[in-house]
């Protein structure tokens, strides 16, 4: 009832919009702003190599430069996907 | 000393125009000699918007392909003595533009004894857009605080960083500020919009203005007169700290939080 949606706590949108927005800035800052030009193209170079072996998406792969102190930390998480790996074998067990 | 600024953003409709308008006029109302460059190519606008629609006669592209004198391509606008504004075609497509041509009529501009020389980006991130912001000394990024905007700013900020001039030949990097449009207090207030803090957190330039949402801004361009120039408005009172906190001046923010009301101005204002 509206009446007494009035008074329920609301979420505030604007405090998604930032959370959804740091993401996103974040990841496609990657390569543009900040680190060096081939960050970018690593990223779709590696993706494109893990490609051959496993069905993997841009997503799965990031590619992150941080900076602490005078040190540069490469970071590269990929994910791989788990629950498809299992189904393969599991399909491949039956044939 | 000319310095060439660009006005862009990445999205469309979130105020270039209507900046370029109001800071070019308001820069030249302070007496410096000042041309608006329009670089949209195939839609231009902002002849429209400052009025002087009816007195196109060449355009940018004209002189890039040396069918016009620069000099008789510009238009003086009759209202403000030392702003000028060189439309974009009308007919040709974005292609017409090459650094090449762009560059040479931003050094004759600045040999005219243009103090200012603001560039009209077009919406996108391709050609137009990236031949705008090729020579800049300075960006302003004209952003509003909603989530598109915001991340498209945050590409051109990208692009203003490695596809420009001073980024290719290596000299000082283009100095970015942030200029916020269509901001709502009130709605911040609520928790229903991003406020200014957010987006400075977000974007990491430094903050230019707050252009408040208001009428004004429609009632200008509808009249072909830039907003600034009816001092009575909000818009005006914003576009005016802006234009003072470009040339140099130290102006306290205004319009970021909600002007307070009286219980008479509830009821009846």
């Amino acid at each position: 009832m509206a009446f007494f949606d009035y008074f329920r706590r609301q979420q505030k949108t604007a405090g998604m919009a930032k959370d959804r927005l740091s993401v996103i800035v974040a990841r496609e800052r990657v390569g543009t702003r900040g680190g060096p030009d081939y960050l970018a193209q690593l990223q779709q170079e590696l993706l494109a190599v893990l490609a051959k072996y496993e069905r993997i998406d841009l997503h799965q792969v990031s590619v992150n430069l941080d900076r602490t102190g005078d040190c540069d930390v490469l970071e590269l998480n990929i994910l791989l996907p788990e629950q498809a790996e299992a189904n393969r074998r599991a399909a491949g067990a039956v044939s | 000393m000319s310095k060439v600024v660009v006005v862009t953003s990445g999205k469309g409709g979130v105020g270039k125009t209507t900046t370029t308008a109001n800071i070019a006029a308001g820069v030249a109302q302070r007496g410096h000699k000042t041309v608006a460059i329009d670089f949209d190519v195939g839609l231009r606008n902002l002849d429209l918007v400052l009025g002087c629609e009816r007195r196109v006669v060449y355009d940018f592209v004209n002189v890039l392909k040396g069918e016009a004198k620069l000099g008789i391509a510009l238009i003086r606008d009759k209202r403000i003595e030392n702003l000028h504004v060189l439309p974009a075609s009308q007919t040709r497509d974005k292609d017409a533009l090459d650094p090449e041509g762009v560059g040479k009529v931003i050094e004759e501009l600045k040999s005219m004894g243009f103090e200012y020389i603001i560039c009209d980006s077009p919406a996108g991130i391709e050609k137009g857009a990236q031949m705008a912001m090729y020579f800049a000394d300075e960006a302003i990024v004209v952003a509003n605080p909603e989530v598109s905007s915001v991340r498209d700013s945050d590409r051109v900020l990208g692009l203003l960083a490695a596809k420009t001039n001073r980024a290719e030949v290596g000299t000082a990097p283009i100095k970015s500020h942030l200029l916020l449009t269509r901001y709502s207090p009130a709605m911040v207030k609520k928790g229903e919009m991003l406020s200014v803090d957010d987006v400075l957190e977000l974007l990491g330039i430094p903050l230019l203005g707050v252009i408040p949402e208001s009428k004004a801004v429609l009632q200008s361009s509808n009249k072909g007169a830039p907003a600034i120039l009816d001092e009575t408005t909000d818009v005006a009172q914003a576009y005016l700290d802006v234009v003072y906190r470009f040339l140099g001046e130290e102006r306290e923010h205004r319009f970021i939080e909600e002007e307070k009301r009286g219980i008479l101005r509830r009821l009846f204002g």
